[in-house]
């Protein structure tokens, strides 16, 4: 397999600057990250503690194995909403290996609003629970909540992505034998009782842990009968008496324990073997990344730059080099594991989706997971390109991508806007895991270009009455159309909204990856079909 | 007097294989027990017997102790030898190997209590009045006698909280103009940190060496000293060179400091092989610690003092004398070890794993090889990342150096990065060359990453034609989970 040579000169003043600024953009998603691993304050996490808990990340500290890794979900998720009540929408995901086995872990951090649910959180737990269910992970929640956020209800309770939906998950994870863990740490009031309740297996903490359907005072107003929240669903109750659990812990560090037990009797399996080969780092340095991907965002680069800092021993055979060249794809391997990757290098024309749509099929046939690396403003547009049927032939590329049954990862490396996008396995496409470089964008189009539409659009309108518009008045109406779409654009913003699985460090994109691959082994994956292409 | 049939081995690596060649030149048997990724290794070949203790992470393996025992058990061994590092110092281990009826080859658990527990260990220097490093630990806090007693230790001194660990709340104090200033802001920090504002003083020893005396007591209770070695050349306390015996000591420091080491020794009734470790500056030494096991640097002692060490602490745990009847003899010529570690040198020593695919060693005289794997074995990111030792011994230090910087141009290991090129630096830097290098060396000189070496035109050709060629192998099945990306440590930020 021919091997990327890097011809990017790291020494000019450009890749210094262009290093210096993503520098400061991964110190600043750093410094948000820390900030919010702080949970819900010192004060809340001083009043946890007195409980004898542990906080959440604590708690999912302790389930792992050591010297193994964790790949965090959406850290950033709530980021500038709900005027920053919910650091990190007040729950933890992401996947893990406890007892040796790939786990979603799923930790309600009660130091933030008692661990009641945001939209986002709901959000939030639903996705760890997708990404278990698509890739057959067990699921571990450390339950501490206090349920709803009673204030957004209409937000998190009544529709099919809401509260009700965690349940739904459990009950058809469990179906598809993809084993429901939970430990009750804390609270379990209302809907969250079922949490425990729908699980395959449970444990609960001593004192700390309480399950009920209704809570002291609700059982008061209802039947005016007294009780305490112990005699009502405590540890001694639900072990003892009702039946709801069935392993007692004496405290945090105990139920743990109790816990990667469970586990360590769930007979988990790789379903899908790979034909693997040795690791080999990439012959390049990842953090020399920082350096080639430019300030400027027009700036343009060769992204096998990145494909050489990405796979193992930056070897890459590449797939119709010649052909449709404002994209890039081929084989490499990932950790020992063989992938397939479509990189842009340009704007989409009709070669570049045709011979994508040629590379997926080759990966569909052969059971190699994709990669995307997306930095995408669109497909061509112009007469030229709608009268060859760039259309048709970009529902062939979507098409292709929507059905594949491989697994598909991406990550944004720069813009991604568009039909772009979609072709390039955006959100929409359900992959595996979708990831966004600090310096990613992602919006319909390009701010300046929405811009200068919607300013068409009106100077039409004016027109007709014979009005006209000055320079100054065009900026002025352009001006605040910049903004949103500047604003709305950021990853930032997107990684709030869990428009992706989050911000990551461009030079951690091998690690993720190959994370994320390995984790794609624990379920059969679906058999291949196609849709009709229009040729 | 006992002979021991089988010896249990519980660590791995090149001592284990230490200890294999010891076992079998005194026709001892021997059990290894390993951990599940310790399977593909040379202690493993070598070994008589085998027993699996546990998964691959040390809390469930080699720091198991009833994991250890039983499988010392299950492996019909009479005796138990820790090596270093994992349950070596851990008297809880020497205890539960004695309840069950094996002998454990190492100090009582008593000794490892008294002298492996830096207070107590102290207090028993203390009274034999030992030099310990100046310091004031007193409950009276206030800024004028804490003032008081730095000008008393003698600046620099550094003020640490006394609460904490890992550098917070630590302060230098060069000069008494400074000092109040930065014991507030110690005692601030320490209250913010871990609560408490109480801090302590310590002088600050800025330009010592690590020097260590080789202790043993034999079966009939005498203590000896086996002459020192010098360690200076640490990264974050960890040695990288050892040397037999110190450059730095004069005849009669070696002789008081061999002789506090002993005394110490002796307080306890100390049986085996033990290390007194001190800290020498301008002249004066401090007691810094005692380890009661083997060394990893064992080896340069042995090199210059023509002993060895594991079959001494065999023939002590079956009980036989080894020093009454025997004169002690002078050291002669000099020794030096350097350790190989794993780790990549152009990215600042970030362990590396996978594959080993040709290791060879270039055999010669007054050269010796400690090592744990071979050719096809694989180096996981579970344990310490050192892989090997190489050890040389001439006539003089100049020639030793010589000869360790021969043998090291001339060792292959392919498949991982090692610290090869970094310690050729070391060995060409002119402190290390004169022997005044201090335990700050490392930090002074070698602070930034390697930086990787231009290659000429022709090696460059010659690199690129062959890495064109080389395939990457393919793994076998039951391979795949060793080499899973989830198997190393990673938390993102």
């Amino acid at each position: 397999m021919s091997i990327l040579v890097s011809e990017f000169d790291l020494s000019s003043s450009e890749a210094k600057n262009n290093s210096e600024f993503m520098r400061t953009q991964i110190a600043l998603w750093k410094k948000r990250v820390e900030q919010v691993k702080m949970g819900g304050g010192a004060e809340a996490t001083e009043k946890h503690k007195a409980r004898g808990k542990l906080t959440a990340r604590e708690r999912v500290e302790a389930l792992l194995d050591a010297g193994t890794s964790f790949l965090e979900f959406s850290t950033l998720a709530a980021w500038d909403m709900y005027k920053g009540q919910a650091p990190a929408a007040g729950l933890i995901t992401g996947i893990g290996v406890v007892s040796g086995t790939e786990c979603v872990l799923v930790a309600n951090d009660a130091t933030v609003k008692g661990g009641t649910y945001f939209p986002i959180t709901v959000k939030k737990h639903l996705r760890a629970q997708e990404i278990a269910a698509e890739n057959g992970l067990p699921c571990i929640y450390l339950v501490d909540s206090g349920g709803a956020f009673l204030p957004m209800q209409d937000e998190v309770f009544p529709d099919r992505d809401h509260f009700g939906r965690i349940f739904y998950n459990q009950a058809r994870m469990s179906a598809a034998g993809i084993p429901q863990i939970s430990v009750v740490m804390g609270s379990c009031t209302a809907g969250g009782a079922y949490v425990p309740a729908m699980s395959d297996e449970n444990v609960i903490v001593k004192d700390n842990g309480t399950i009920f359907l209704g809570g002291p005072p609700l059982v008061k107003a209802a039947t005016g009968e007294e009780v305490s929240a112990q005699d009502l669903g405590g540890a001694y109750v639900h072990c003892e008496v009702s039946g709801v659990t069935d392993h007692f812990a004496e405290n945090d560090e105990h139920a743990i324990q109790i816990t990667r037990e469970i586990v360590a009797h769930l007979n988990r399996r790789r379903q899908v073997t790979l034909k693997m080969r040795t690791v080999e780092e990439p012959l390049y340095d990842a953090t020399e990344i920082y350096s080639i991907i430019s300030k400027d965002p027009r700036v343009p680069y060769d992204v096998r730059e990145i494909i050489a800092r990405i796979v193992d021993g930056s070897r890459f055979h590449e797939f119709k080099f010649n052909y449709g060249k404002t994209l890039v794809c081929g084989f490499a391997h990932l950790w020992g594991m063989p992938v397939g990757i479509i990189a842009n290098n340009g704007v989409l024309f009709s070669e570049s989706a045709l011979k994508t749509t040629h590379f997926i099929e080759l990966c569909e046939q052969r059971g190699v997971p994709l990669i995307f690396l997306q930095n995408i403003t669109g497909f061509m547009v112009g007469q030229k390109y709608e009268n060859e049927g760039i259309a048709k032939h970009g529902a062939k590329m979507v098409m292709a991508v929507s059905n594949a049954h491989v697994p598909k990862f991406t990550v944004v490396i720069g813009g991604s806007y568009g039909a772009g996008n979609y072709g390039m396995c955006g959100r929409a496409f359900q992959p595996r895991q979708l990831w966004m470089w600090p310096n990613a964008r992602i919006s319909v189009m390009g701010g300046e270009q929405a811009a200068n539409v919607l300013l068409t659009v009106k100077m039409d309108q004016m027109a007709t009455k014979g009005e006209k518009m000055s320079t100054s008045q065009q900026v002025e109406f352009k001006k605040p159309i910049l903004e949103k779409y500047d604003r709305e654009s950021s990853a930032y913003y997107s990684t709030a909204r869990i428009w992706d699985d989050g911000i990551i460090d461009p030079a951690d994109t091998r690690r993720i990856l190959a994370l994320g691959v390995a984790a794609s082994l624990n379920r059969e994956w679906e058999s291949q079909k196609t849709g009709v292409f229009r040729m | 007097m006992k002979k021991f049939k089988r010896i249990a081995i519980a660590n791995r690596g090149e001592v284990a294989v230490r200890i294999i060649h010891a076992c079998d030149e005194m026709g001892i048997e021997t059990v290894l027990l390993h951990s599940e990724a310790d399977v593909q290794t040379r202690a493993y070949r070598m070994a008589t017997k085998k027993v699996c203790i546990g998964p691959a992470s040390t809390a469930e393996s080699y720091l198991n102790i009833p994991a250890n025992v039983n499988g010392a058990l299950a492996g019909g061994a009479d005796a138990v030898h820790p090596g270093f590092g994992f349950l070596s110092e851990n008297a809880d281990f020497a205890e539960a190997c004695e309840k069950a009826g094996l002998i454990f080859i190492g100090p009582s658990p008593k000794a490892t209590r008294t002298l492996g527990d830096k207070v107590s260990c102290k207090e028993i220097a203390k009274k034999l009045g030992l030099p310990l490093v100046p310091g004031y630990e007193g409950e009276n806090q206030s800024v004028a006698v804490l003032l008081q007693e730095a000008e008393k230790i003698g600046f620099p001194v550094i003020v640490k909280a006394a609460a904490g660990g890992g550098g917070r709340g630590m302060k230098v104090l060069k000069s008494a103009g400074e000092a109040r200033e930065l014991i507030e802001s110690a005692q601030r920090e320490a209250h913010s940190a871990f609560g408490s504002p109480k801090v302590f003083l310590e002088k600050y020893l800025d330009h010592a060496k690590h020097i260590e005396f080789q202790i043993f007591g034999d079966a009939s209770g005498k203590v000896v000293h086996l002459q020192d070695r010098e360690c200076s050349v640490q990264r974050r306390h960890q040695k990288i060179i050892e040397e037999a015996l110190s450059p730095s000591l004069s005849i009669e420091q070696r002789r008081v400091m061999g002789e506090s080491a002993v005394r110490l020794a002796e307080q306890v009734g100390y049986r085996g092989a033990g290390t007194v470790e001190f800290l020498l500056q301008d002249g004066k030494y401090y007691l810094l610690e005692v380890n009661t096991r083997l060394q990893v640097e064992h080896t340069v002692t042995e090199m210059v003092m023509g002993v060895d060490l594991v079959k001494a602490q065999i023939l002590t745990a079956q009980g036989e004398p080894i020093f009454s009847d025997r004169q002690l003899v002078a050291p002669r010529g000099h020794s030096i070890e350097c350790r190989i570690y794993a780790e990549n040198p152009y990215q600042g020593g970030v362990p590396s794993t996978g594959l080993l695919g040709r290791v060879q060693w270039p055999e010669g005289p007054g050269r010796r090889f400690e090592y744990g794997f071979e050719d096809g074995d694989v180096i996981t990111s579970f344990y310490d990342s050192m892989i090997a030792k190489v050890i040389v011994w001439d006539e003089s230090r100049v020639r030793t150096i010589q000869k360790m910087k021969q043998v090291l141009r001339d060792s292959v290991v392919f498949g991982v990065h090692t610290n090869i090129p970094y310690l050729m630096e070391i060995l060409s830097h002119p402190e290390f060359v004169q022997g005044t290098m201090t335990t700050k060396f490392i930090e002074n000189h070698f602070s930034e990453p390697l930086r990787i070496p231009d290659l000429t035109a022709d090696e460059l050709q010659f690199a690129e034609a062959s890495w064109r060629q080389l395939k990457p192998q393919t793994v076998t099945a039951g391979e795949e989970s060793i080499l899973s990306p989830w198997t190393s440590y990673w938390r993102g930020i």
